[in-house]
């Protein structure tokens, strides 16, 4: 949020905005480019770390070539989401919020997408999928143009 | 341009879409009809129409509140009926364009209506469907219908109309308008509108903040997100409706970054606003200037507590603090600040043109007008509804929802989300009001309704909602950070077959100093699940303490050998499985 002047606010309202700008280019967030925030918004390092730390869209690893977002929310978890998770952790062995090793594959969990009337979902690169199993899950992943089998 | 002559463009272009010269084809494309795979049928349209030479337009919509026959495609021929089609498909997307389009004939076999006035032979109106025939859609009322990318559409509906007559007849009898139409805070929490208005409109300061609060969190719940997506104008409208009423000029949209369809439409219609004249200087020839600036959350449940939604505009850490002071008085920078949720801001332009009386002539004593409901779990029509205040659970679960998916037995239907509770069978016919729903333990919350049936666990569905608070809590306040961390080891105990009596006891004690003691809604609302669980569903807590059994056959003892555990933050620990 802007503060338009120096009436009110430092600047500081530009923080958030500033970690989603620096995410976009880069994927997440590189240390070297946290100092250099710091350095220029005149905020300590420490307190840049503290908010980024705080949100869960910022990630401080690079991205892995695919993600696989999968849907919690009351209604997919009453649909089975949780078996999806189970089958995806299986088979790649990754728990939420982790990488596979090559960096070919995470898998994150999400609260809610907000498509609840086609529970379960699931995001796979940014695109939405409804109604899923694990072995449609499945598809979707081998369907991915370097399927990663076995990792 | 001005807004008059902006209107007859808009009548003008309306025009051309009802007495259309060319095919015109309707899709439902907003979240849920692309995760249903909308965007494969345009394309197929696309390529088709393209190899027949036919000259037809596509028309992105929002949804009409059927998610479960999406993907959704309307078709409009030249001086014939709208016609609806569901589970459209490529294959199907190609049929269509060979009878309908090509031949003129409607496919009745996947036809579910027409919309507008014109009819087809043999075809209901679309709005005489059962899901939508027991509903009021007032604030939905173009979602499905118009092109939420195009403002025209909007304005030509009466968009904008209700900005014009606040304009007209100034903040005091606006306040005023509201106050008589009894319009309270559809985020949850049932604040009367005009009360929140008045106490920031008399607070010293300038520039006063007004706030959308759009960081809908709640899991099971997407009205904002459709509304949003569906007719984003209506929102904004709003906004500039209650700038006006309180006195402010800068209005700030904070939007949930899980929702990049719904950030996309409001940036093309923030930029149309400002293209009509409808958001800087001088909007609509009068001295009233209003600015909206849109934020993109970064994640973060809290925030969607007013006084933690605040603290990230500041760029700190999304923690909420005490109040008073209230935002109303302190808030954003230290000014006087308004936060509305986006369903309360998207009543106000009918309320504007069609009057209080009208908005209260639908709804109980206390809580008047319409609410918007995501309606999902367990039964068999799952969607986006808008019911008048005071309709029955059972009318929402059984004529508009169609009951319970594979005939199972219905159980409870959760409502409110984390913050909510369950209302079981004996209380189906409670009328949905502030009032009713928290004197049966759960609240109205922001609208989330999800339908368990016999095969959903009470116990499992209390540890899914605080393993989601725990998770979500910011850590400010002891009794919500620690406590709902310990409500949920007890209920990791009860599930996996290892409680005690002495644990319930706990477990409700426990829940009961979180509700009294934590700072603000998250904490003081988590509980609930839990009481409520504990209040209509006890006999399946002491199944699975006694006889460590659960009845629903959801919950299982965990394997014998931890081997499997290899990360003692496993996955089922973290998301509340097995």
């Amino acid at each position: 949020m802007t503060d338009n002047n120096g009436d009110y606010g430092t600047g500081r309202g530009r923080l958030i905005s500033a970690l989603a700008k620096i995410q976009k280019k880069h994927g997440y967030l590189p240390e070297d480019a946290l100092s250099e925030l710091s350095r220029k918004m005149g905020i300590s390092k420490s307190e840049v770390y503290g908010v980024a730390t705080f949100y869960s869209q910022f990630k401080f690893d690079p991205p892995a070539k695919h993600t696989l977002h999968i849907c919690l929310g009351t209604a997919c978890h009453v649909r089975g989401g949780m078996k999806i998770l189970e089958s995806v952790r299986k088979r790649f062995k990754v728990n939420p919020g982790e990488t596979t090793e090559d960096r070919k594959f995470a898998l994150e969990r999400v609260a809610c997408l907000g498509c609840c009337a086609l529970a379960p979902v699931v995001v796979l690169d940014g695109e939405i999928h409804g109604k899923m199993t694990p072995e449609s899950v499945d598809k979707l992943i081998d369907d991915l143009d370097a399927p990663e089998r076995g990792v | 341009m001005g807004f008059k002559e902006a209107r007859q463009k808009a009548h003008d272009v309306w025009a051309s879409l009802v007495d259309n010269k060319r095919p015109l084809i309707f899709a439902g494309a907003a979240s849920c009809g692309r995760a249903a795979g909308v965007q494969s049928v345009i394309s197929a349209f696309r390529t088709r129409l393209a190899e027949k030479g036919i000259e037809a337009s596509i028309i992105e919509v929002g949804c009409v509140g059927m998610c479960y026959l999406e993907p959704i495609i309307d078709i409009k021929m030249p001086g014939k009926p709208r016609v609806s089609y569901s589970n459209i498909n490529p294959a199907r997307a190609r049929k269509l364009i060979a009878d309908h389009i090509i031949g003129g004939e409607v496919c009745e076999d996947l036809a579910i209506g027409t919309v507008g006035e014109q009819r087809a032979d043999g075809i209901p109106g679309l709005f005489e469907h059962p899901m939508l025939a027991a509903q009021n859609r007032r604030v939905l009322r173009n979602c499905g219908l118009i092109d939420p990318t195009n403002i025209d559409h909007y304005i030509a509906t009466g968009g904008y109309s209700g900005i014009e007559k606040a304009i007209e007849i100034g903040p005091e009898a606006t306040i005023e308008m509201v106050k008589k139409s009894g319009l309270r805070g559809r985020g949850g929490a049932g604040f009367p509108t005009y009360r929140k208005w008045e106490f920031c409109r008399r607070s010293p300061g300038t520039p006063k903040f007004l706030i959308c609060n759009a960081d809908e969190g709640d899991p099971g719940a997407f009205m904002n997100r459709s509304l949003l997506e569906g007719d984003p104008h209506a929102v904004l409208e709003g906004m500039l409706i209650a700038g006006l009423a309180i006195g402010s000029s800068k209005g700030i949209i904070y939007a949930r970054a899980e929702y990049p369809l719904a950030v996309e439409r409001l940036k093309i219609a923030l930029a149309q606003m400002s293209e009509y004249g409808l958001l800087g200087d001088g909007i609509m020839g009068s001295s009233f200037s209003f600015e909206i600036e849109l934020e993109e959350g970064a994640g973060a449940f809290v925030c969607g507590e007013e006084t933690a939604l605040i603290a990230a505009l500041e760029g700190r850490r999304g923690m909420p603090r005490p109040r008073p002071p209230f935002p109303a008085v302190s808030g954003l920078w230290g000014k006087p600040t308004n936060v509305n949720n986006v369903e309360t801001l998207g009543n106000l332009p009918q309320i504007l043109i069609n009057g209080p009386d009208w908005f209260a002539e639908l709804g109980t004593e206390k809580s008047k007008g319409t609410k918007t409901f995501a309606l999902a779990g367990k039964v068999k029509r799952t969607g986006l509804v808008e019911v008048a205040l005071g309709t029955k659970l059972r009318d929402i679960v059984f004529s508009i929802g169609g009951g319970i998916l594979d005939e199972k037995k219905f159980k409870a239907v959760q409502t409110g989300g984390p913050s909510g509770g369950c209302i079981p069978l004996e209380m189906l016919d409670l009328p949905v009001d502030y009032e009713r729903l928290a004197e049966a333990g759960s609240i109205m919350g922001s609208g989330g309704m999800v339908v368990m049936d016999e095969s959903t666990c009470p116990v499992d569905i209390a540890h899914y909602f605080i393993s989601f608070t725990q998770q979500e809590s910011c850590g400010k306040c002891p009794p919500c950070r620690i406590g709902t961390n310990k409500m949920l080891g007890i209920l990791q105990k009860i599930k996996s077959g290892k409680g005690t009596m002495r644990d319930l006891a706990l477990l409700e004690e426990l829940a009961l100093t979180v509700k009294r003691a934590s700072l603000c809604g998250l904490g003081q609302t988590a509980p609930n699940p839990v009481l409520s669980t504990l209040r209509y569903f006890r006999d399946e807590y002491i199944e699975h303490i006694r006889n460590r059994r659960c009845p629903a056959g959801v919950c299982r003892k965990p394997r014998k050998k931890a081997a499997d555990n290899h990360n003692s933050n496993s996955v089922a620990d973290a998301t509340g499985g097995e």
